[in-house]
């Protein structure tokens, strides 16, 4: 970098010397020069994320944390995973930002500006687990097709805004209304403004939810910009594809939207459980909505050494997307015993819960120790991999930490 | 189709050729000042040359190869290379196809679904080689319904 420097302004002052003036466009012409591979930001300091977090892709940013960085209560943004579908937007001016209220279905089109959405309607924080669909595809085989997550692609931060519910029903929803639909100023990667990279959205009955808000501001400060500064979506427990980034528009639409990824095999299973790689036709896909129940243990790590005689305190969340978590369970036995954690209530609906265990091992040895989490329906979570489906979406397998006790 | 993703290669070409030509201008002149400085204010010029080379180097180096891995994208230096970088690598980086393991068949079907969704173009005699080049060098592995848990890096735990 330094040697780079120095040829720049050798460069440039020679020139100037040549010619007896500074060269206003000078300095603009070297800089487009420095070789790209020079221009790789680092992510982990542009993001401000923990350098313990896996890039899956730098271009666009895929970014996922690994089960011990996602420890916390309340997921700071040093671990939070980043999924991005297009260009993240350069220019973004709260002052000026506005979102529209559209669509086939709203009383009477209604443009906000963001300084209005703070002002006219209550604020409201609550803590939501926002889930890649994605999270765990890497495990399924055969392979599915789009980033292969691994465990990080989920968080559970503080959002706090407005409901979506009030603004909506500030601009009138007519009777005929089916779905939302939310559009967004990122760009698509082919850099076609025409196009949108993605515009999803929800059925009424989940916009209108008092969780589903317009957020402003994530664990207490502005939104940092790769989480969707200034205004984000965030409808808790469903694929974070709801939640969209970057929000300037909200349509109420009077049929299931149709906006990018909305349709074909994007954030769809299929309808009727399939046999592993069949092929399955678009139509007989379905739209993802709540999201399975899962947990994760995020303390100790993979791959701890431990004493024998020494009990193991494990700890971890647990979340179940719409429904809430009523059973907490780990196993050293590979699923043949399973013992209780203490699991905590969720501090809100849509937050995830906490649970704790101690473990005592009865000999030295190799050891894994799997989480298990059952919902409010008695659904509990598989130890293989569930139903595969075309683009794995929605693996919530048990997860485990291996361990040796010597 | 085909004709305009050839043209934007050779305008991208041109491109980087014009911006070698005014770096080495810049360089030359750059040195011709400080060889004459030197003389005077007794300084070396030897920096100077040696940062002029890198910076040649780096352009050269464009498409370089090392220990069978071009370096710009991390794709494996194979039959087909140039062909998948020229086509693959300009609106997602070479991450998002190494992450994927697929058939021939899945490949044609997702570069169907990029040409009629995601702007990508015709690839005409390219795709045949593009899918023969992945699926030979990233090929699909067995994982089973559940795998063994590997890469596991051993710690003692510290209470
Ligand atoms: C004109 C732009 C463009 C070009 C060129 C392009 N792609 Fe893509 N590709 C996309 C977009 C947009 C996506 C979706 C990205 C996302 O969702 O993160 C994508 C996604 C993918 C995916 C993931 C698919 C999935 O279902 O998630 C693979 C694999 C892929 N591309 C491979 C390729 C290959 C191989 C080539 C070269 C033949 C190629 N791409 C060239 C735009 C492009």
């Amino acid at each position: 970098m330094e040697r780079r420097k120095f040829i720049k302004q050798a460069a440039l002052s020679s020139f100037a010397t040549l010619i007896g003036t500074d060269i206003v466009f000078g300095s603009k012409l070297l800089d487009g020069y420095v070789p790209l591979a020079m221009q790789d930001p680092d992510p982990f300091a542009l993001f401000s994320k923990d350098k313990g977090m896996v890039v899956l892709n730098d271009k666009p940013w895929n970014i996922e944390a690994t089960a011990d960085l996602l420890d916390d209560k309340v997921t700071p943004n040093s671990s939070m995973f980043i999924r991005n579908n297009g260009k993240v937007p350069e220019e973004l001016d709260a002052s000026t930002w506005t979102l529209t209220i559209d669509g086939e279905s709203v009383s009477t089109k209604k443009t906000y500006t963001l300084a209005d959405l703070k002002s006219k309607f209550q604020h409201h924080t609550y803590q939501l687990v926002i889930e890649c669909g994605g999270n765990g595809r890497k495990e399924f085989d055969p392979p599915a097709k789009g980033n292969q997550w691994g465990v990080g692609a989920i968080h559970c931060a503080s959002w706090t805004g407005v409901r979506l519910s009030d603004v909506l029903k500030d601009a009138g929803i007519k009777d005929d209304a089916v779905y939302i639909g939310f559009h967004a100023v990122d760009v698509h990667l082919s850099g076609d403004p025409e196009k949108e990279p993605i515009s999803r959205g929800c059925p009424m009955s989940k916009a209108l939810q008092d969780e589903t808000i317009l957020a402003f501001k994530m664990n207490g400060k502005n939104i940092p910009k790769i989480h969707g500064y200034p205004l984000r979506l965030v409808a808790g427990g469903w694929p974070a594809s709801v939640s969209g980034k970057w929000i300037n528009r909200i349509s109420i639409r009077n049929k299931v939207h149709d906006g990018t990824k909305m349709n074909g095999k994007a954030y769809r299973v299929p309808c009727k459980p399939v046999a592993p790689g069949d092929k399955v036709k678009d139509e007989d896909m379905c739209i993802i909505e709540s999201m399975p129940v899962k947990s994760l243990i995020t303390y100790p790590k993979s791959g701890a050494l431990l004493k024998k005689g020494k009990t193991l305190k494990i700890r971890g969340h647990a979340w179940a997307g719409e429904l809430e978590v009523a059973k907490m369970e780990y196993s050293i036995d590979f699923g043949s015993t399973w013992n209780a954690c203490t699991l905590e209530k969720p501090v809100n609906r849509l937050a995830w819960q906490h649970f704790t265990s101690e473990i005592e091992f009865p000999k030295t040895g190799y050891y894994e120790v799997w989480a298990r989490a059952t919902d409010t329906n008695g659904v509990a979570q598989p130890m293989i991999l569930p139903g595969w489906n075309p683009k794995g979406y929605l693996n919530n397998a048990c997860h485990r930490i291996a361990l040796k006790v010597t | 189709m085909k004709g305009e993703s050839n043209t934007s290669i050779h305008v991208t070409k041109l491109i980087r050729l014009i911006r070698l030509s005014v770096v080495l201008l810049f360089a030359f002149i750059g040195s011709m000042i400080f060889f004459v400085f030197s003389l005077s204010i007794n300084s070396s010029p030897q920096p100077i040359e040696t940062a002029v080379s890198t910076e040649v180097l780096d352009d050269a180096d464009w498409d370089k190869i090392e220990n069978g891995i071009h370096v710009r994208t991390g794709l494996i230096d194979s039959e087909g290379l140039m062909a998948v970088v020229s086509n693959c690598t300009n609106c997602h980086s070479a991450k998002l196809l190494t992450q994927n393991r697929m058939s021939a068949d899945q490949w044609n079907e997702t570069i169907k679904w990029m040409q009629e969704t995601q702007n990508l173009w015709d690839l005409g005699g390219n795709q045949e080689i593009i899918v023969k080049y992945l699926t030979t060098n990233y090929p699909y592995k067995k994982k089973g319904r559940r795998a063994i848990l590997s890469n596991i890096e051993w710690y003692e735990l510290e209470d």
